[in-house]
């Protein structure tokens, strides 16, 4: 451990809080129609969106309406990247595939649509040596934009339902994904990528280059339109890398500054809508509540990441390597993390990247020791609500909000109430039922896929040895990775096999990519429809003035409170199926093989 | 509610115009910005010496002579001595920057304990003899076992960079303080002053050196020309790609 490690920590958590407020301010400001000072740029551009789909903005729509939109948009989304990346080949008149690279096999493609149409971007390839750049551009960089947008309007319709006063529609979905777009994700991302060409992200159209090195030895060296993607695959916690090792790659990621930028990117939208929330609902209390309690379980997770990875790995000191920081060394589990990121860096970083949805990388996760990648475990255990997902993550957490208010009113006896609104038996059971699909997903899945021989063919005993607690840790983490559209991955579960690059001679492990996709899905899409039937629900309901007797939700009871339900639920879920695999990794120095 | 036809006809198209500004429009503005204001960086950092390309400066590269096995048959890559070494790259073959892959070593896995084993070794094998006192496992710099994220790491760190400063420095004939000093020059140092360590850049470094001792002290970024003629007067260098 060393001094700057503790810096970059603490130091991030105040860039990050900083610019947080104002980008609330900002989002609060877009989302409820006020003038901004983007609006002289943007006005029209909107004006000729709505009419060339023939929507009318101003046009409020019910809970079923906005669902039955964002069902459709998705749908077509989901439709165009799979006749996309499936017909890769057919657009090299574009010039956009340099290496000839042919489609990935039905079953992978199948995984990789639903993957990021969900906003996971769970990967079963490696980006630079599957698909052609205009499959990165034209299908991919699009639904890193589209599945964020989708997310931050379901976040926005149960704002609007919790805080309806007299009006009883959650708005208009298409004036909700519009507006994100154009107002938040395109501008922020147009800055962030020239920021990070500045730090040395490429970004061209070429053929992939050939060097002969120092010693005469040739090097092919892959490049494409990097930056463009890098930025959106963090803004909007998407997560899917241009390359395969993701932000790792020195050409994703290349200095500690482009690090601390990234980080940024992946927690700014996260970070203000919750500062947003508190605005929209006219009680900016309300959101520092909720700040404070998702940045305190956010640090309590980066520093245990970071002491243990400073620590060193049971395979280091078997061989007598000397892990402790000294002048001229980070010391430390330097295993699959990168010299200019150091461990404070890498730790952080994965940790950012878990507790959203991200899922990116810089360093390996399947190279953390027990402890440290316990933590990654434990985020994803969270359900995604320390920062979470662009959206997802506040409407997730505002579903424990609701639960947790919930509990408060059984222990001092009275209704619930949440702002005014008083939580019926219709809430609650819709709200049980949002927050326990994912768990219900990912653990079903993990059972199917350790208990069945399909399953168990995409586990890599060579990685992991044949009856360690890490294999079961890999066919849980996919699972509860993709339930939590998350799309982290701890490598060695593999669903494709891809002998040469280009995707000739290369198969899909079929079951691990179907099992995954439909995980994804169902666990994206039926969380979202319980949330907006809950703000369909509460934008009906009349708020009643706050009474001498009424639950505060803006103090630090209701924060320990709140962190108390999300750590038991979290808990009681998957305790018994950590302990089986990082619990018993971490609690060793026993070597598997 | 506007009928089902109407809200699939809004759902087609905006998928379609969202792909064209996305998709299309916004990549090809950030690339035409990035062309035109760094040019360098989104182009890869090539290094180039009298018009050859050596490689990228963000990407490391294994700096390795083939010499024919001892058991016969194909080549095998041993690391040239002139040159400092990047880290253990899990990647096939190292440092492959056409298919960038993690090692996936487990922290308590045998298979990661047989591989940092045989790092530690070649490390000692390779850079003991120059060292003073020899060295041991517990000297060996964590970066130099352990195997980097990417694989194509194109830095070490300044722990790593000075043990093998020995050796080069030896084989080089060359004064220890004045290959000290060109570790200096090519280290980076943090993101704003804390973010990230110190990291010294392999590549740069080594070109230095073959200009050093071509007589031209400076820096290959800095002069086109400096770097062409030192690429020319260098020493011979792996008997060109290494034969068939």
């Amino acid at each position: 451990m060393s001094v700057d490690g503790w810096v970059t920590i603490f130091a991030f958590a105040a860039i990050l809080t900083l610019t947080a407020l104002p980008l609330g301010r900002y989002l609060a400001a877009v989302y409820a129609g006020e003038r901004t000072f983007l609006d002289p740029l943007l006005r029209a551009p909107e004006r000729a969106l709505y009419r060339l789909l023939r929507v009318d903005p101003q046009q409020g729509q019910d809970w079923r309406a906005y669902a039955r939109s964002l069902l459709l948009f998705s749908l077509a989304g989901w439709v165009l990247l799979y006749l996309l990346l499936r017909t890769q080949r057919l657009w090299d008149f574009t010039g956009l595939n340099p290496e000839g690279f042919h489609s990935a096999p039905w079953s992978v493609t199948f995984n990789t649509v639903s993957s990021y149409l969900t906003n996971t971007n769970w990967q079963y390839y490696a980006g630079e040596r599957t698909l052609s750049y205009f499959s990165q551009m034209a299908g991919l960089t699009v639904q890193n934009f589209l599945s964020a947008a989708v997310g931050i309007a379901v976040a926005v319709a149960l704002i609007r339902g919790i805080a309806a006063r007299s009006r009883t529609d959650l708005g208009n979905f298409w004036q909700d994904v519009v507006r994100t777009v154009l107002w938040v994700l395109l501008p922020i991302s147009l800055v962030g990528a020239i920021v990070l060409i500045s730090q040395g992200v490429i970004d061209n159209f070429s053929h992939y280059l050939t060097a002969r090195g120092l010693t005469g030895l040739t090097q092919r060296i892959a490049m494409g339109p990097v930056a463009s993607q890098e930025v959106i695959k963090l803004l909007g916690t998407n997560g899917g890398g241009f390359f395969n090792t993701n932000s790792a790659h020195p050409f994703e990621n290349p200095t500690g500054f482009s690090n601390l930028v990234e980080m940024w990117l992946v927690l700014a939208i996260p970070a203000a809508l919750i500062f947003a929330y508190g605005r929209m609902v006219r009680s900016p209390r309300q959101g520092y509540a909720i700040y404070a309690t998702v940045m305190g379980m956010f640090l309590g997770a980066a520093i245990v990441a970071y002491v243990a990875e400073a620590h060193g790995s049971p395979a280091q000191h078997a061989v007598g390597l000397h892990t402790a920081a000294y002048v001229g060394s980070s010391g430390g589990n330097m295993e699959g993390k990168e010299q200019r990121f150091g461990i404070a860096g890498s730790a952080l970083f994965d940790v950012v990247t878990t507790v959203t949805s991200c899922g990116a990388v810089n360093s390996a996760l399947e190279s953390f020791t027990g402890i440290g990648g316990a933590v990654p475990f434990a985020d994803l255990s969270a359900s995604e609500v320390i920062f979470g997902g662009v959206g997802s993550g506040l409407y997730s957490i505002l579903l424990y909000v609701i639960l947790a208010v919930f509990i408060g009113g059984l222990m001092v006896g009275r209704t619930p109430e949440y702002l005014g609104k008083k939580l019926g038996a219709q809430e609650i059971k819709l709200t049980a039922l949002g927050l326990l699909i994912t768990p219900l997903a990912a653990l079903v899945a993990s059972a199917l896929a350790v208990a069945t021989r399909a399953g168990r063919a995409s586990i890599d005993t060579a990685i992991a040895g044949h009856s360690s607690p890490q294999a079961f840790s890999e066919s849980l983490y996919a699972y509860l990775s993709q339930a939590n559209n998350n799309g982290s991955a701890f490598a060695g579960y593999s669903g494709f096999v891809q002998p040469l690059a280009g995707n000739l001679g290369s198969h899909g492990i079929v079951f691990a990519d179907l099992l995954g996709g439909l995980v994804m899905l169902f666990a994206r899409y039926a969380p979202i429809l319980f949330v907006l039937a809950i703000a369909g629900s509460l934008a009906g309901k009349r708020p009643s003035p706050a009474g001498l007797g009424t639950m505060r939700t803006d103090n630090p009871t209701f924060a320990v409170l709140l962190i108390g339900v999300i750590v038991l639920v979290g808990a009681l879920t998957f305790f018994p199926a950590l302990l089986l695999g990082p619990v018993a990794q971490g609690l060793t120095s026993h070597l598997y093989s | 509610m506007r009928s089902l036809a109407r809200e699939l006809w809004s759902a087609v198209i905006a998928i379609l115009a969202f792909t064209l500004l996305l998709g299309i429009a916004y990549p090809l503005v950030v690339e035409g910005i990035g062309q035109l204001a760094f040019p360098g960086n989104a182009n890869g950092q090539q290094v180039r010496s009298h018009g050859r390309l050596i490689g990228s400066k963000l990407i490391g590269q294994d700096f390795a002579l083939p010499r024919p096995s001892a058991r016969g048959g194909a080549l095998e890559l041993v690391p040239d001595p002139r040159y400092f070494q990047t880290r253990p790259s899990g990647t096939t073959p190292p440092d492959n920057a056409a298919a960038s892959s993690f090692a996936d070593y487990g922290p308590n896995s045998t298979v990661t304990r047989a591989a940092l084993r045989a790092n530690i070794a070649a490390y000692i094998r390779l850079n003991g003899p120059y060292y003073p006192g020899g060295l041991t496992p517990a000297e060996v710099p964590v970066d130099a076992a352990d195997t980097s994220a990417s694989g194509l790491d194109p830095d070490i760190s300044l722990a790593n960079a000075r043990i093998q400063a020995y050796r080069v420095a030896a084989v080089r004939h060359l004064p220890l303080a004045r290959v000290m000093r060109l570790i200096g020059r090519f280290t980076g140092g943090r993101g704003l002053g804390f973010s990230g360590e110190p990291a010294v850049n392999v590549l740069e470094l080594n070109l230095a050196l073959d200009h050093l001792q071509a007589g031209d002290g400076r820096s290959p970024s800095a002069t086109r020309r400096g770097a062409e003629r030192g690429a020319r007067e260098a020493p011979a260098r792996g008997g060109g790609g290494g034969g068939r």
